[in-house]
């Protein structure tokens, strides 16, 4: 698949999903979809919702597990079988349901699965909470509310958590699903101008969305999928919006790339 | 058992004194609102005698003549209406909290088991199966290789006890995390399954006496660590509060945190300490009853002087071991990763998968450790009875998921406190023996019991709506 689209790079990307099949009870999610990312790009995963990408995309960071297909990882046979194996691969999700425990505060959701101890193996909560200050100063500097739990902090105070715990951990892939669908315009743009940054610093960022005009702008390459199948690969800079929604809801390439 | 009056710690600057106040010291307001339920329940009880009293000598001297007016009247002096009562005697209160710990002590676990969001049916019939096992182990079974009355049958037997009760609920954790049946119903058969079982193991007999050290588990006034040994145990206890307060306080200046301001830290100190004092003070001033001193004074070859021996009981072993359990419990929801797990699986159970825990390994030890508790639940109720009967522990469930619910344990998952469940524990049990105490018979209790558990419930959607 790699080599019919007009994307090639001769260095290796890092990370590379090679014929992707994901049934459940006979129907088929995906069906044998390839993609792959590149250091420092943004990649969208453009379709219908139940085309197939936000299973597709679980598979990478191990809430499912293909039936059938393969991860490579920098060139490496990679093995997922859950979020364990991903965070270990340096994978990060943001998932569209922000998956926060409501019923803890931001520290120790941000820190959730991978909490700082002191030497005697108790939780370091006030290290913790110290270390979430920090983070959210640069991340969104008007989140104040540390101690209460996160069910009583707004949309978007929710999601810089969500942000924030992706990033915080040296993340080298980051997968970002609809990060923006309950956000404000002002709050969008926070997104957007971290999206650049992390960009900068090497990251490889598969990001779902439905908003194909911020895909156009966010992203470097495309990928869209219609009923479990890719429909193609594109170069966002090579098409237009109109391009991109034929493929939609065509599921077919526009004529001028499809040669 | 909520004051829904008292108003939530704000985030704003303005409000009442009360509200400054709860908030400088960071009081739980719902804490504060269960010892308010708690000394209603228990002063209610006391006076109970008293006014009961007037009104009989009112209807009698109103409607029959009998008394007259003067005499009636003087039977409302808060005095004698005090005198009356025996709720509030060190001998009550003591009986009390041994009373208390049984439940107490599976009460915590039950908490882990509500936060994620699951039930266990079965603690009750755990504790009958593994008190019934350890019955056989001590009397029948130990005693043949190391003879009766070995200094150590008592603490194999209480591990073979305990173990058991995790194995129990290892077995129900893994049939709900990796075979997928509903807690509801592993456990409702648990509940019939481990009954049967505890009457088959001894065929249906009672198995009694127990082993003489094991007894002391149970409490009574050998097994209670006496007056210096409470003094000891207070001691430790306040400097632990001590030492606490001064550390969460270090830690925070460390990082540069907002502090409590002074006054509110020795407030706190003050209240804690003091009601440690003041337990120690009670324990202690409940004397063994004269047969016992005798017995104790033949034994030492002691003479009793006329006026008699004061021998304090002291705190009892089993208040000790559900104390013990409590703090235990507490430093691991709160301090461990376990804990912390514990409650994201119960806030979120998806996103707790998804951060990397290992959800169905963690419900498996979630139920274990219950089963744990109930097992220790056997120890300390079987020693107290002094043998293992068929209907040990019956029905407890429904006082431990009370007393969990009651202390705030929401059923709808995420969240809970130990020290919660322990009060809920302790109002159970005082409803229980207020009402014995004032001869309420069982059909009564029943219903007043049930009435309060729904009661509080709504008491405590209340307060939540409100602090939200």
């Amino acid at each position: 698949m790699t080599g019919q689209d007009m994307t090639q790079r001769t260095d290796a990307p890092l990370v590379e999903l090679r014929d992707i099949h994901i049934s459940f009870g006979g129907i088929k999610a995906v069906d044998g979809v390839s993609v792959n990312l590149y250091p420092g790009e943004v990649m969208g995963l453009l379709g219908h919702n139940g085309a197939g990408k936000s299973t597709l995309i679980k598979c990478l960071s191990g809430a499912y597990q293909a039936d059938e297909g393969e991860i490579y990882i920098k060139g490496e046979k990679a093995v997922i079988r859950n979020p364990r194996d991903a965070r270990a691969y340096n994978i990060e999700t943001i998932y569209q349901t922000l998956a926060l425990a409501d019923n803890l505060d931001a520290a120790s959701n941000l820190f959730l699965g991978r909490e700082l101890t002191t030497r005697s193996g108790m939780l370091d909560d006030a290290g913790m909470e110290a270390e979430t200050r920090k983070i959210m100063k640069t991340l969104n500097p008007n989140f104040k509310k540390f101690k209460v739990p996160v069910s009583a902090l707004s949309g978007g105070q929710r999601q810089s958590v969500a942000i924030a715990r992706a990033v915080h951990f040296n993340a080298q892939i980051l997968i970002m699903d609809e990060p923006t669908a309950a956000l404000g315009p002002q709050e969008t743009q926070m997104v957007a101008d971290l999206i650049h940054e992390l960009k900068k610093q090497g990251l490889g960022i598969f990001l779902i969305d439905h908003d194909i005009h911020a895909v156009k702008q966010l992203c470097d390459r495309a990928s869209v999928m219609k009923n479990g199948q890719l429909v193609g690969t594109v170069k966002v800079d090579d098409v237009t919006e109109d391009d991109l929604l034929g493929m939609i809801i065509l599921g077919k390439k526009p004529a001028h790339l499809a040669a | 058992m909520t004051d829904t009056k008292t108003t939530p710690p704000a985030v704003q600057d303005e409000g009442g004194l009360f509200t400054r106040f709860l908030r400088a010291t960071e009081i739980d307001t719902r804490l504060l609102g269960m010892f308010g339920a708690l000394l209603l329940i228990w002063v209610g009880f006391h006076i109970f005698p008293g006014l009961r009293e007037f009104v009989y000598a009112l209807i009698g001297n109103l409607f029959h003549g009998t008394g007259t007016f003067g005499e009636t009247v003087a039977k409302l002096n808060p005095l004698t209406v005090w005198d009356e009562g025996v709720f509030l005697t060190p001998r009550n209160l003591w009986n009390l909290s041994v009373q208390t710990s049984s439940i107490g002590i599976m009460a915590t676990g039950m908490v882990l088991v509500i936060i994620t969001r699951n039930i266990d049916l079965s603690v009750g019939a755990i504790v009958g199966v593994t008190a019934m096992i350890m019955g056989l182990v001590q009397v029948e079974w130990l005693p043949q290789f190391m003879g009766i009355g070995n200094p150590f049958i008592w603490i194999i037997t209480a591990i073979i006890g305990i173990t058991l009760g995790a194995c129990i609920g290892a077995f129900h954790g893994w049939l709900i995390a990796y075979r997928g049946i509903p807690s509801f119903i592993v456990t409702l058969g648990g509940l019939l399954i481990w009954r049967g079982a505890a009457f088959l193991s001894a065929s249906g007999r009672t198995i009694s006496p127990v082993d003489s050290t094991f007894q002391l588990l149970g409490g009574g006034p050998y097994g209670a660590v006496g007056y210096v040994g409470s003094w000891i145990v207070g001691a430790i206890a306040c400097a632990a509060i001590l030492w606490m307060l001064y550390a969460g306080r270090q830690s925070r200046k460390n990082y540069g945190f907002p502090l409590r301001p002074v006054w509110a830290e020795v407030f706190m100190a003050a209240i804690a300490c003091g009601l440690v004092i003041g337990a120690v003070l009670l324990v202690n001033s409940y004397p063994w009853p004269k047969g016992i001193i005798e017995q104790y004074a033949a034994a030492n070859n002691i003479v009793v002087p006329e006026e008699g021996i004061f021998i304090s009981h002291g705190f009892a072993i089993p208040v000790l071991i559900m104390l013990t359990v409590a703090v235990g419990m507490t430093l691991l929801m709160t301090r461990t990763r376990f804990g912390r797990y514990v409650f994201a699986i119960g806030g979120n159970p998806e996103a707790a998968a998804l951060s990397g825990i290992d959800v169905k390994w963690m419900t498996l030890r979630i139920f274990s450790l219950m089963g744990s508790l109930a097992g220790l639940s056997g120890v300390v109720a079987s020693a107290r009875l002094n043998s293992a009967t068929n209907a040990l522990g019956m029905l407890d469930e429904l006082y431990v998921i009370a007393a969990a619910v009651i202390g705030g344990t929401s059923l709808a998952g995420g969240v809970g406190t130990i020290y919660g469940a322990i009060l809920g524990a302790l109002v159970m049990q005082s409803l229980q023996t207020g009402m014995v105490l004032i001869g309420f018979d069982s059909a009564v209790q029943q219903i007043v019991v049930g009435g309060v558990l729904v009661f509080a419930v709504y008491l405590d959607n209340l307060y939540r709506k409100k602090a939200k």
